[in-house]
């Protein structure tokens, strides 16, 4: 923010009628409404508009296809009241903090790593490292379905040449939580790995050279420079990545089905249960949604009010 | 003269508008839809057979994987798009009663004089409830033992032996001894052995399905129906037995196949690609499927082999479950979706999917088709066919309501046994409460 753009008092606030004309005769402004015009209907027909009906549905029997009964608190009631709710949200939990902390750390030495590369040889592992989020994660779930199938698939091999016995993967309740995270983060860690590179990226080359004439060597430099810079960017990445963990299903579908022994009922995977086995249970599917979007909101605005989003460091440097 | 054009004119134009409306009348598309990939290539030859006798009406057929399929029936319901006529399955038809979705058929039954006794017995019965009616049969299906012939022979077992075998869940009978004799160890010793290492197992002598579904059609309810068990009070019953002191014994026996014995691989490595796939990949000996998948076993790169299950304390005993195709009511051509669904039910398709060998048609003589034509190939699968001739020797599907809700709670409890994370006792009795409460 700079000094003039503050100095104003708020008498010299334009008015409503004022910034109304001046949206219609300034071009610049002008062209800018139109050009997000399009997200807007997309976001207020797919998202908001759903959003806001899924909350009306929550207070509702209703299977769509017969007429909705109302039935207040009803639904929230039985979701309370049930103990694989509650298990399904325990291991959403599990699952974002088996993902999120590996994924980013990986990231971040990846996108350090591309960083020293000649811009050439960055370039094409750029290319490779983002392979896995180009596949569809329907296949990439079968692909490791087979690659970890406890008797026939090649990790027990491989495991097998360094002294490591088998292990049974997706068919154990400890490991199969464990195992559908690594397969995310295997497919993600590249998309997230290039949006840290974009990142360090921005970061001045001047300030590298005044670390070292100052005397200190790369790991102080990553933690004194690096790491408080990329800030923005792994905020971003944090909040995106959490919120699309609680989301895991399709891995899921694919190599568990929620098991065995519901260790892998993710909170979606439970709503999917109650619309395509519970005889499309609208009301409760939408009040799991609703308290899962609720959770979603909590935890973005504390991660956002932490990691401080809003602000840069590099202010402090220039 | 004018006159005369005049009324040519109005004769030309009435009848361009005839033939227009009758084009129109006859453009009737029926979608079709089946999961099974082995049954498309025949099916699609009834829709050819059935179009070329109907004109007017152009059949679809589309295939869809298992779980997408019901995925897609249910999306279909409710955006109005759902496929005219489907294949239906008797652990999901009655839902789609309850929701409405599915036309009770009976009417068009009886006034087209359709005889319902021409399939095998029960079928027909089986799609029916309070007088009405959701389906004709297509098919049936039972269960019985496939084997590995070269490690049978490598066990010096003589298959003549799967004509008498039995089974009991105190000490397994002949047939745990077979298993154990098939089942070896990294050292060369078999399961009857007293050196025979239970954790370091190469070969399992039976594979035992995964899918711990409530119902065990290929898993163990040949096992817990030869006892004398059934699963619940009868067809749309509303009351489960899986407290029943029979039910929990064998379950218990068949989990410690691989918890405690190691003749079964542990239920780890079969949750995965399924027990089909280490078959193929020649770490089991036998295993127990549906006749629907008979051709897939065939499939492997060595000679299979099919024998009669084990007799039980009340003797051999198979589910026989039966598909059929059912009309869904948001269909824009009821009578076209009808005279398809009458067709697929006729001698006429029935006899062609009964000569492409894949599935047993649900009438008898198209059913003997299809052994015959394994027969002739030199394959034995009578082993199906006799199981479902045997006196006594079938059990009907347990169709329910809540089919979803018990599916959960069964599947929980079957897993945490088969992992040996709680015995029998301890966990059916309590899972039995949780689903007769929802009745």
């Amino acid at each position: 923010m700079t000094a003039s753009s503050t100095s104003h008092s708020v008498l010299d606030q334009p008015s409503l009628f004022q910034r109304l004309i001046r949206l219609l005769t300034d071009h610049e402004t002008f062209l800018a409404y139109v050009l997000i015009l399009p997200s807007v209907i997309g976001f207020t027909i797919f998202l908001a508009v759903p959003a806001v009906r899924a909350l009306f549905i929550s207070f509702y029997e209703w299977n769509l296809l017969t007429p909705a009964e109302y039935v207040g608190f009803g639904n929230y009631e039985y979701l309370f009241g049930d103990s694989r709710f509650w298990g399904s949200l325990g291991t959403t939990v599990a699952y974002v903090l088996w993902n999120i902390p590996l994924q980013t750390v990986l990231a971040v030495l990846i996108a350090v790593l591309l960083d020293r590369f000649s811009v050439a040889l960055s370039s094409i592992l750029r290319g490779l490292v983002i392979l896995p989020w180009l596949m569809p994660n329907v296949i990439v779930a079968l692909l490791w379905l087979w690659i970890l199938d406890p008797s026939i698939g090649i990790m027990n091999v491989v495991l097998n040449t360094v002294g490591i016995q088998d292990q049974p993967f997706f068919g154990s309740p400890d490991q199969a939580l464990p195992s559908i995270a690594m397969v995310n983060i295997w497919r993600h860690v590249g998309y997230t790995a290039i949006l840290v590179y974009a990142g360090l990226k921005t970061i001045p080359k001047s300030l590298y050279e005044a670390a070292a004439i100052d005397g200190a060597n790369a790991t102080r430099q990553f933690f004194g420079i690096t790491l408080p810079l990329l800030r923005p960017v792994l905020v971003f990445v944090l909040v995106t990545s959490v919120i699309g963990s609680f989301q895991v299903f399709d891995t899921i579908a694919v190599t568990t089905g929620g098991g065995p022994v519901g260790s892998t009922r993710t909170i979606i995977y439970y709503i999917y249960e109650q619309v395509f086995e519970r005889r499309i249970n609208m009301g409760r599917a939408t009040a799991a949604s609703v308290v899962l979007f609720i959770i979603l909101v909590g935890v973005t605005l504390l991660q956002m009010r932490y990691l401080r989003s809003n602000q840069s460091d590099l202010a402090d440097y220039s | 003269m004018k006159s005369i054009r005049k009324y040519s004119f109005v004769v030309l134009a009435l009848s361009l508008m005839l033939v227009i409306g009758a084009v129109s009348a006859q453009d009737v598309t029926i979608r079709y839809w089946l999961w099974d990939t082995n049954q498309l290539p025949p099916y699609q030859t009834c829709a050819n057979n059935f179009m070329a006798e109907n004109p007017g009406i152009t059949v679809e057929v589309d295939q869809l994987g298992w779980d997408d399929y019901w995925t897609g029936i249910t999306t279909g319901f409710v955006s109005g798009d759902a496929p005219d006529v489907f294949t239906n399955h008797l652990a999901k038809y009655p839902e789609f009663v309850e929701l409405g979705q599915i036309y009770d058929i009976q009417p068009w039954v009886e006034r087209d004089g359709v005889a319902t006794d021409i399939y095998y017995p029960g079928l027909a019965d089986l799609w029916t409830k309070d007088g009405a009616r959701y389906g004709l049969p297509k098919d049936w299906d039972t269960v019985a033992v496939i084997y590995n012939v070269a490690m049978v022979e490598a066990a010096g077992i003589d298959p003549a032996i799967f004509d008498s075998w039995t089974w009991n869940y105190e000490d397994g009978g002949d047939f745990e001894q077979v298993i154990a004799q098939l089942s070896i160890d990294a050292n060369g010793n078999n399961g009857l052995s007293a050196d025979f290492d239970k954790d370091n197992v190469v070969q399992y002598g039976y594979g035992g399905q995964v899918g711990n579904n409530p119902y065990g059609q290929t898993e163990w309810s040949m096992f817990t129906n030869s006892t004398g068990w059934v699963h619940n009070n009868g067809t749309w019953g509303d009351t489960y037995f899986y407290d029943d002191e029979r039910f929990i014994n064998t379950i218990q026996w068949w989990a410690d196949l691989s918890l405690e014995k190691g003749y079964m691989p542990p239920y780890e490595d079969r949750s995965g690609l399924g027990s089909l796939a280490l078959f193929q990949a020649q770490t089991l000996a036998m295993n127990i499927d549906g006749s629907w998948m008979i051709g897939s076993y065939l499939g492997s790169d060595f000679e299979v082999g099919f024998a009669r299950l084990p007799a039980g304390p009340e003797g051999r005993k198979s589910m026989f479950n039966g598909l059929a195709d059912s009309i869904y009511v948001g269909t824009d051509h009821p009578e076209e979706a009808w005279a398809w669904v009458k067709y697929l039910a006729s001698e006429a398709c029935q006899t062609v999917v009964g000569e492409s060998g894949v599935v047993f048609p649900a009438i008898p003589s198209a059913a003997d088709l299809s052994l015959q034509v394994r027969a002739d190939n030199g394959i034995d699968v009578s082993a199906f066919t006799e199981q479902a001739a045997e006196e006594g020797g079938t059990f009907l599907f347990p169709i329910t309501d809540y089919a979803g809700e018990i599916n959960t709670i069964m599947t929980e409890a079957m897993d945490a046994v088969m992992l040996g994370q709680a015995t029998a006792a301890d966990i059916l009795p309590a899972a039995n409460d949780e689903v007769n409460s929802l009745f």
